[in-house]
């Protein structure tokens, strides 16, 4: 009950503070008419892999605050997302305004492929180096990390494994739940970190283990839930905070060699059908309140300075984070996928 | 003379109109699909043949179809016969309400299925799992759906009526002449049952095998929702990840090439089999059917249909419930778990949803019109024999049965997402690739609804002066309007449960009920889903109840 009436208090606490900062920004947009120009477009497109429920959750504060603009949201996972852009554009269709995906080397890709529109949201000057592009195009909307999760119910804490090394233990043989990163851009980050921590064999031991293969770097958290698996080997930290919030019998282990960080960039398209709607959209997710939002109920991280985050969860600066380039991420993708299929069988 | 030119006019715009759709639904597609599957930088090339062949993980997913496929096929005829005899020959009690659930059952679509058996039978949360554990104090899991035997066991429970209709038609057709015979000549019940029935209805059986296997092979819902968790493919579900990124468009036409060629030949096989109609003993609608009477086998007969039925709908449908009132499907329905946010979600929250059922029941709608229309026509054509070459426009209509769900779509993605026809992005490609699908059922039931009005009564209108047309309008379409209404709704059926074409077809504009649930499926959005399968569920079910009032009997076609 009380879990209840706090949630519905954050969001009450939200869309008050998202329609406060939509007055602001909408003063600043009014001046130079891009409100308007943004109203006439009616809508904005967006293409994103963030969770589900925080993705309309966005889309409905972003239209209280702008009424006559619409969000279209279409979540699906990061690879789909990119699979789909492309698939767009070879038909000649262009449909697609903001694209928000959690494989940083996607965005090297459109880059180079001419694809963005170089556009520097309002606010982001605070954000630290890893969350902006050098040539502002792309931006790190937010960020999480992957962590292993188990179920209390099925796993003392003291038995829980601690280390990514653990896992190889045959003794979760048959227990272990993984996303996959032919779906998931969370995943073929954590992929890639892991793989320059320990190689290949590392993740070849791992599937003899014999794990459950999910899409979603979200539905771990769900699995692991409901005591289909104990243990998550991968997954986006959040997802796990959440469901944790909610009353489910489940722990997060932030492992001590270190937890891969995944910075999920956003952009505009270069053939935006709503430029302005896009830019109007863009601004008011990277605003204070909206970057708050993330961290509070969605358990997220952020770039942006001023944003606090909630006290039972660490904070960014106490984890000892494990980063990829971007630009390894998009030239290594298929061999990403291809090795991880070899491994896990599909 | 002045008769034949005017029957080779009529032919002559029946047969352009029919060219030209078969160019659009059939032969562009895959005349596409086989170029694509040999192109190469330099001209044509078995490149592709051969990377698929050599691919030792490809080969295993082949070799997991014919698995699957097979096991699929010898399961539904163990089901479905003896379950068609019972209700057809037997005093078996409940028959009516067998045949009630054998019908919901065939509805019902098979990835739905397959995701609430994901909730009965997952090895540690799945429900029965979790009664096991508790009744008899084990560690290990009962079940484990995440098996190929466990994805054998769903398809089969889905795919079971193709086989009962089958054989129940079948059963309905043959009196009882022969098995009284052997009775009196002092064989028991069951040895009648197998010397004298079961040979009987033996090529009805092979080709309720060959149908059902069939099914399996196109199948891509539930193995993709069975089938990757445990870390193995089938053709279908291969095909479909040849369209991730970076896309393989080429291999997934060379894959797809196989997957025809077999739906093909296995048909080859059906027809042949069904041809050979030798048995005298059927197509008499004289003789008696007589009841047999079980004894004591009454009731545990009856125990055994009702396993059946828990299995494909009780346990099923009952989980999909309880999963939309939870909060979290894994843990007892409890009045802290008890919850309306599913639904609340689903339909206010969750933007997709309202696109999707319009865009599932506009595509419903347009294509059980346009499609439910083409077919009578085209029935009545060839069963009039209006045109020259009636024969070819029956086959064609009929020939869309070899393509599976997932080949179409590759075949038309390839197409119309290249001019002179872009349509992809468009709800036009995924009417062309229902309309195509769909057309050999719609077309079945056409023809055999304008084969059972006799062309006496058309006859008697033209001598009395009638012209083509007003006898069409006053006596054939009456007569024949019950049949169309059946027509239409089984097509809409079809359409509305799609799932394998629509998958790659779709885009993010043109999503439908089925893609939707599928999305929400990779993100493990349980509680979305169940609220959306009742949805699609309901959708069915008053669908079926209007065939039902039109035909004025159910649609398992089985007449008592």
């Amino acid at each position: 009950m009380t879990l209840r009436l706090s949630r519905t208090w954050t969001r009450r606490v939200a869309l008050v503070a998202s329609l406060a900062v939509g007055a602001l920004v909408s003063t600043a947009f009014a001046q130079d008419g891009r409100l308007e120009a943004a109203k006439k477009e009616g809508k904005v497109v967006w293409y994103t892999s963030l969770a589900l429920p925080s993705a309309e959750k966005v889309a409905k504060l972003f239209e209280a605050a702008y009424p006559g603009v619409k969000v279209e949201v279409h979540r699906t996972g990061s690879e789909r997302i990119i699979a789909r852009v492309m698939q767009e554009l070879k038909a000649n269709i262009k449909n697609v305004d903001v694209v928000h995906t959690s494989d940083a080397g996607h965005f090297v890709f459109f880059k180079a492929q001419k694809l963005l529109t170089k556009y520097t949201p309002a606010g982001v000057d605070g954000f630290p180096a890893g969350f902006k592009d050098r040539d502002g195009y792309y931006y790190g909307l937010r960020a999480t990390v992957n962590v292993i999760a188990y179920n209390t119910k099925a796993i003392p804490a003291a038995e829980a494994p601690k280390t990514w090394k653990d896992l190889l233990d045959p003794k979760w043989k048959g227990k272990m739940v993984t996303a996959h990163p032919g779906y998931s851009g969370v995943i073929s980050t954590h992929v890639l970190a892991l793989v320059n921590q320990y190689g290949w064999d590392y993740f070849k031991q791992l599937a003899q283990n014999k794990l459950m293969l999910v899409q979603s770097a979200v539905d771990p958290s769900g699995v692991v839930a409901s005591g289909e698996r104990p243990v998550a080997v991968d997954g986006g930290e959040y997802t796990f905070y959440q469901i944790k919030k909610k009353g489910n019998p489940v722990e997060i282990v932030y492992p001590k060699e270190g937890v891969p960080l995944v910075v999920s960039p956003t952009a505009i398209m270069s053939f935006a059908p709503h430029p302005n709607a896009a830019k109007l959209f863009t601004d008011f997710t990277f605003s204070r309140e909206i970057q708050q939002v993330m961290a509070d109920s969605e358990g997220l991280y952020t770039g942006h300075p001023e944003v606090k985050y909630p006290t039972d969860k660490p904070k960014l600066s106490d984890l000892k984070l494990l980063t990829v380039d971007p630009e390894e991420l998009e030239k290594r993708g298929e061999e990403i996928r291809q090795r991880f299929v070899e491994f896990f069988g599909a | 003379m002045r008769l034949g030119a005017r029957a080779l006019d009529r032919s002559a715009v029946v047969w352009v109109g029919a060219a030209l759709a078969l160019v659009v639904l059939m032969a562009l597609p895959l005349g596409w699909l086989v170029a694509l599957s040999v192109s190469g930088e330099q001209g044509a090339t078995l490149a592709h043949y051969r990377a698929v062949l050599g691919d030792l993980a490809l080969r295993k997913a082949v070799w997991n179809t014919i698995v699957l496929a097979f096991w699929v096929g010898l399961g539904s005829v163990a089901v479905g016969a003896p379950l068609a005899w019972l209700t057809a020959r037997t005093d078996v009690p409940g028959r009516g309400v067998i045949r009630t659930l054998v019908l919901a059952s065939f509805v019902t679509p098979p990835f739905l299925g397959a995701f609430a058996w994901v909730m009965l039978a997952g090895p540690n949360a799945g429900l029965l799992n979790k009664l096991w554990r508790g009744a008899t104090g084990s560690e290990d899991a009962l079940l484990n759906i995440f098996s190929m035997p466990g994805l054998i066991f769903v398809v089969t429970t889905y795919t079971f009526p193709y086989v009962y209709i089958m054989i129940a038609n079948t059963l309905a057709l043959i009196a009882s002449d022969l098995e009284e015979a052997a009775a009196i000549l002092g064989a028991g019940r069951f040895a009648v049952a197998l010397t004298v029935t079961l040979p009987m209805v033996l090529p009805a059986l092979v080709s309720g095998f060959i149908l059902a296997v069939l099914q399996a092979l196109a199948l891509f819902g539930s193995p993709a929702i069975l089938s990757l968790p445990a870390g193995f493919h089938t053709i279908t579900t291969q095909i479909w990840t040849f369209f991730h990124f970076p896309p393989k468009i080429e291999m997934a036409a060379a894959f797809s090439i196989p997957l025809l060629l077999a739906t093909a030949l296995l048909l080859l096989v059906q027809k042949r089999i069904l041809g050979r109609r030798g048995y005298a003993a059927i197509g008499g609608k004289g003789g008696q059917r007589r009841t047999i009477a079980l004894g004591r086998w009454r009731w545990p007969a009856f125990g055994a249909c009702l396993v059946v039925m828990a299995c494909a709908i009780f346990l099923p449908y009952g989980i999909l419930a309880k999963a939309a009132l939870s909060r979290a499907w894994a843990q007892p329905l409890t009045w802290d778990n008890l919850t309306l946010a599913n639904f609340t979600f689903t339909f206010f929250e969750y933007g997709a949803t309202r696109d999707a059922i319009v865009n599932t029941l506009e595509l419903g709608v347009a294509t059980a019109t346009v499609g439910a229309g083409l077919v009578a026509l085209l029935a009545y054509i060839t069963s009039r024999r209006l045109v020259l070459g009636h024969r070819l426009v029956g086959f064609l209509a009929l020939a869309p049965v070899v393509i599976p769900g997932v080949v179409l779509a590759v075949a038309l993605f390839i197409a119309y997402t290249r001019p002179p026809l872009l349509l992809y992005g468009t709800l036009a490609i995924l009417f062309i690739a229902y309309l195509t699908k769909e057309m050999p059922v719609g077309y079945a039931q056409s023809d055999a609804t304008f084969r059972g009005i006799p062309p006496e009564l058309e006859d008697a209108g033209r001598i009395l002066g009638a012209g083509r047309l007003r006898i069409l309008r006053d006596v054939t379409a009456p007569l024949a309007r019950s049949g169309i209404i059946a027509a239409w709704c089984f097509i809409f059926i079809g359409v509305i449960r799609e799932l394998s074409a629509s998958i790659i077809l779709f885009t993010p504009t043109t999503k439908v009920m089925s893609v939707v649930i599928f999305d929400l499926k990779e993100e493990g959005q349980f509680g979305a889903i169940a609220v959306l399968g009742l949805v699609m569920l309901a959708l069915t079910f008053v669908t079926v109840a209007v065939v039902q009032a039109a035909l004025g009997r159910d649609v398992l076609g089985v007449r008592e």
